[in-house]
């Protein structure tokens, strides 16, 4: 043990001994997990979506198609009780706060792809009861489908619309069954997690990758060198309701 | 003394029969949620809570006013409540068991209930909902058993009981504070996000609870020999005629703010409550049935000559309980949904499965009161 070590946790130990409350030693705390080795890292991931790609191609669902299979998404019929992990919605919707009177040409019904925006500061995460979904340290908005008590606080608290309820068994609705990835049962919350399982595999997020016309853009907000940070750093993007200060992980580049 | 509440005529028997009734068959209608889902209710993605909620929410109301006969007691030494605090204690105590039952068929997993207490969050709303809701149980059980208890032997309450009379008090505020905060603090639901909803909520709980428990004295008076004295009944209806009001200017606050400062936002919600929006108009004839029949009973009540009269008094406790219903249970909730985040509209029906399980609730609430209440009049009873 080098010295520097033992001095640090000898203060760490005084310190806990004498009382001081953990949350003081914040720089101290134990990381809670370890990515395997290969798995892809982050500050914090972020994604940019090229508004002006993905409309070169509206019938395109690649990315919906390989979401929504690699998660056992079920296809709920009706359309209230619906489960969606990532979608598309018309501009309107999307950004009700931006129409504009006079200028409805550009963006008039234009679709946009929706997940959940990992906030930097997510009001779900602010209300669950359960600590059933968390913010990892790399950004994510993680859900914890096993201890998720199904109280729906973090549906009302999302201004996003991001998180589906599973009103119902949702395993009969499941077109194609992957064994590699958790079915969820009745009565818990789900959405978008950013392909925390397939970082880990050091792969990109399943919506990234079938992306043909490379739409996606998928990297490291904090690391000025990463692709999506140089991006955003050239063309014009805008978040979805930014004034809510949830501040957003995902960016829509319309310029 | 609970034996009390098993000596009673054919009619209280007959009483408690249908409640029994209804409790159960709003327990098949739960089992048949438990093994459906909550796709069993009117519920959707966009509308996430609904009636359950809105009941959980008029009933934390009603329990907190239970305060408004007990704190005129306790702190302003008004006599005349004496005899009337354990009745607020016991309405009380029926309204929080209805609200952690409401709870408990909202929850998607019954079952994982408790990892709320396994996994305690203090960021979250619902934690400190959860304390203070059972701790208001518990001080009412203390409170009002141990003044019952009091009268049955014919002295006073004991002293060690003092200490959490007076904690109770700012409790019962707390209560409703801490049910308003669960909704005022979420971005993007702007008929939510105001600083006016924990004082409108403890305005509106404070005139429709004490309203019902004036109907449940009336009743009381009418098949017992217990009176709970026209002073009493005077200074009641007083209180909630003042709540009435103050109820009624905070929301006028809520509509100049919505709409003087013309923010989409903010107008939409009510926009779609009272007129109807993009052709929806779900509720717009339950929200005017509401507000007029407020806007009735406060001229009623604020008529000295109507107020005193036993009968206009009732009449106007009966619309004013219905309006704060219909405004707090259902309009703040459909309210606070509509627009979805996307500002398009989804509407919200509650489906009979949720009706009945509802009402199973509320007969288990009256059977509690019920018991309750026959047991205090038993003892008051026999000392008379």
């Amino acid at each position: 043990m080098k010295r520097r070590k033992f001095l640090k946790l000898a203060g760490i130990s005084a310190a806990v001994a004498g009382g001081v409350p953990s949350f003081l030693l914040r720089e101290v705390k134990a990381r809670s997990y370890t990515p395997p080795p290969g798995a892809l890292t982050a500050r914090r991931w972020g994604m940019a979506i090229d508004m002006k790609k993905c409309w070169e191609h509206p019938e395109c669902n690649d990315c919906i198609k390989a979401c929504h299979a690699a998660h056992n998404v079920p296809e709920i019929p009706e359309k209230k009780k619906e489960i969606k992990w990532i979608w598309k919605d018309e501009f309107e919707h999307v950004f009700p706060e931006q129409p504009n009177e006079f200028n409805n040409i550009v963006f008039e019904h234009k679709p946009f792809i929706l997940l959940c925006n990992h906030c930097k500061h997510p009001p779900c995460v602010r209300v669950c009861p359960t600590k059933a979904t968390f913010k990892r340290e790399d950004g994510i908005v993680m859900m914890d489908f096993h201890r998720c008590i199904g109280c729906r606080f973090c549906m009302a608290a999302c201004p996003f619309g991001a998180r589906s309820f599973n009103w119902v068994d949702p395993r009969p609705y499941i077109q194609e069954f992957n064994p590699e990835f958790p079915t969820r049962m009745k009565g818990v919350v789900e959405k978008c997690l950013f392909c925390y399982e397939r970082l880990e595999k050091g792969q990109l997020p399943a919506c990234v990758e079938a992306c043909k016309h490379k739409a996606l853009i998928f990297g490291d907000l904090e690391d000025e060198n990463s692709e999506i940070s140089r991006i955003l750093k050239e063309r014009f993007s805008i978040r979805r309701k930014a004034e809510l200060g949830t501040e957003p992980s995902i960016f829509y580049l319309i310029g | 003394m609970f034996e009390k509440a098993l000596k009673g005529s054919r009619k209280y028997w007959l009483w408690l029969g249908f409640l029994g009734t209804l409790i159960l068959i709003g327990f098949l209608a739960f089992l048949a949620q438990l093994q459906y889902g909550l796709g069993i209710t009117g519920m959707s993605r966009d509308v996430s809570w609904g009636f359950y909620v809105a009941q959980f929410t008029f009933l934390v109301g009603v329990a907190a006013s239970g305060v408004m006969v007990v704190l005129p007691y306790y702190l302003h030494n008004h006599k005349v409540f004496g005899p009337l605090t354990i009745f607020g204690e016991f309405l009380a105590i029926a309204a929080v068991i209805m609200c952690l039952l409401f709870i408990i068929v909202d929850i998607g997993q019954t079952p994982r209930l408790f990892n709320v207490l396994l996994h305690p969050t203090p960021n979250s709303m619902l934690f400190y909902d959860m304390i203070v809701l059972n701790g208001y149980l518990a001080l009412n059980v203390i409170c009002g058993w141990a003044a019952l208890h009091g009268e049955y032997k014919g002295t006073k309450y004991p002293n060690w009981v003092k200490p959490f009379i007076y904690l109770s008090i700012p409790w019962a505020f707390s209560i409703h504070t801490v049910t308003a905060f669960l909704y005022a603090g979420l971005p993007g639901r702007h008929f939510w996000l105001t600083a006016v909803m924990a004082p409108r909520f403890l305005a509106s709980a404070f005139c429709s609870g004490p309203a019902l428990l004036l109907l449940a004295l009336l009743i009381v008076k009418k098949v017992s020999k217990f009176d709970p004295g026209q002073k009493a009944i005077d200074t009641l209806s007083k209180i909630i005629t003042y709540a009435l009001l103050a109820n009624i200017f905070l929301f006028a606050c809520e509509l100049f703010t919505a709409f003087y400062s013309n923010i989409p936002g903010h107008m939409y919600p009510i926009i779609y409550l009272f007129k109807g929006l993009h052709g929806h108009n779900e509720w717009v004839i339950f929200m005017w049935t509401a507000w007029l029949f407020m806007l009735i009973a406060a001229i009623l009540l604020v008529i000295p000559h109507t107020r005193k009269n036993i009968n206009t008094l009732a009449f106007a406790c009966v619309i004013l309980f219905i309006g704060a219903w219909i405004d707090k249970g259902i309009g703040l909730l459909t309210g606070g949904f509509t627009p979805t985040p996307f500002e398009t509209i989804t509407p919200y029906r509650p489906t009979i499965p949720e009706l009945l399980i509802s009402i199973g609730i509320w007969a288990t609430g009256f059977l509690i009161m019920t018991v309750l209440f026959k047991i205090a009049i038993t003892v008051k009873e026999a000392r008379a």
